[in-house]
């Protein structure tokens, strides 16, 4: 039988968005997002290997206003990815399966992966830290 | 008609006794990631991010070397593993196979510069 003629079951356009499966395609988005972000890592090592004027052009790079607001959002797919990551080793042991216990907890890494962002982007800006 | 078990012919075409291997990997690099990401957050709000001279003597450190290091290869592997699996989710048919090779030769590539730079910068090579 061909594959176009098979039943399909009911597909995504059909269900309401809820937290568990938006969470769930969040993490995925922003796994591949910090795909590219780990090429970013390495273009940045390497401009630090090379020298000064490596380097200069780099944050020259960085410090252009779009390419500050693709870093803070870098850095929230870093901190959802790394919250939702916990979550799911949390899973893995078995533990908080329940509905309200997986509500409960997608909204903590919501919350949580807002405010780690916050925290470290007012370090940043606030002169560079300790 | 073949005198081979079912079992006998399905060894060998797919993820017969792996199945947990990439499940495995995608984990325990996923609890290193979850140490060396923080680590490096930290270690960075730590610094002045325009001084360069300050940030190389810092990689420099031998731990600092060795754990970022440790941080490359391990996002690579887990990076790898991830798209992977999105990969063959989404692309079907002639491009699947170019597609998974061209991933795994970026994330080599990718891995190889960042491991050599990191030990340019640990033998003072600037």
């Amino acid at each position: 039988m061909a594959a176009g003629n098979r039943p399909l079951s009911p597909h995504l356009q059909i269900y309401r968005p809820q937290i568990t499966s938006v969470l769930s395609i969040t993490h995925r988005f922003t796994g591949v997002a910090l795909s590219v972000g780990f090429l970013l890592l390495v273009y940045w090592l390497v401009a630090l290997a090379r020298g000064d004027a490596a380097y200069a052009a780099a944050l020259q790079l960085f410090g252009a206003w779009p390419v500050k607001l693709v870093l803070f959002l870098f850095s929230l797919a870093f901190f959802y990815h790394f919250c939702n990551g916990l979550r799911h080793l949390w899973w893995d042991t078995g533990r908080g399966f329940e509905i309200p216990q997986i509500n409960a907890s997608g909204w903590a890494v919501v919350i949580a992966s807002l405010v780690l962002t916050v925290l470290t982007w007012a370090v940043l800006l606030s002169g560079g830290g300790a | 008609m073949s005198l081979r078990t079912p079992l006998g012919r399905a060894l060998g075409l797919g993820a017969a006794g792996k199945g947990t291997e990439h499940w495995w990997q995608q984990r325990v690099t996923a609890v290193a990631l979850a140490l060396l990401g923080p680590w490096f957050v930290i270690g960075l709000l730590g610094l002045e991010l325009g001084d360069r001279a300050a940030l190389a003597a810092w990689v420099a450190r031998p731990l600092n070397a060795a754990l970022l290091g440790l941080l490359v290869l391990t996002a690579a592997w887990h990076s790898l593993l991830g798209t992977r699996v999105v990969v063959e989710d989404y692309v079907h048919g002639a491009l699947k196979v170019p597609a998974l090779v061209a991933l795994k030769f970026l994330h080599a590539v990718a891995a190889a510069v960042g491991i050599i730079a990191i030990l340019q910068l640990a033998t003072g090579g600037h």
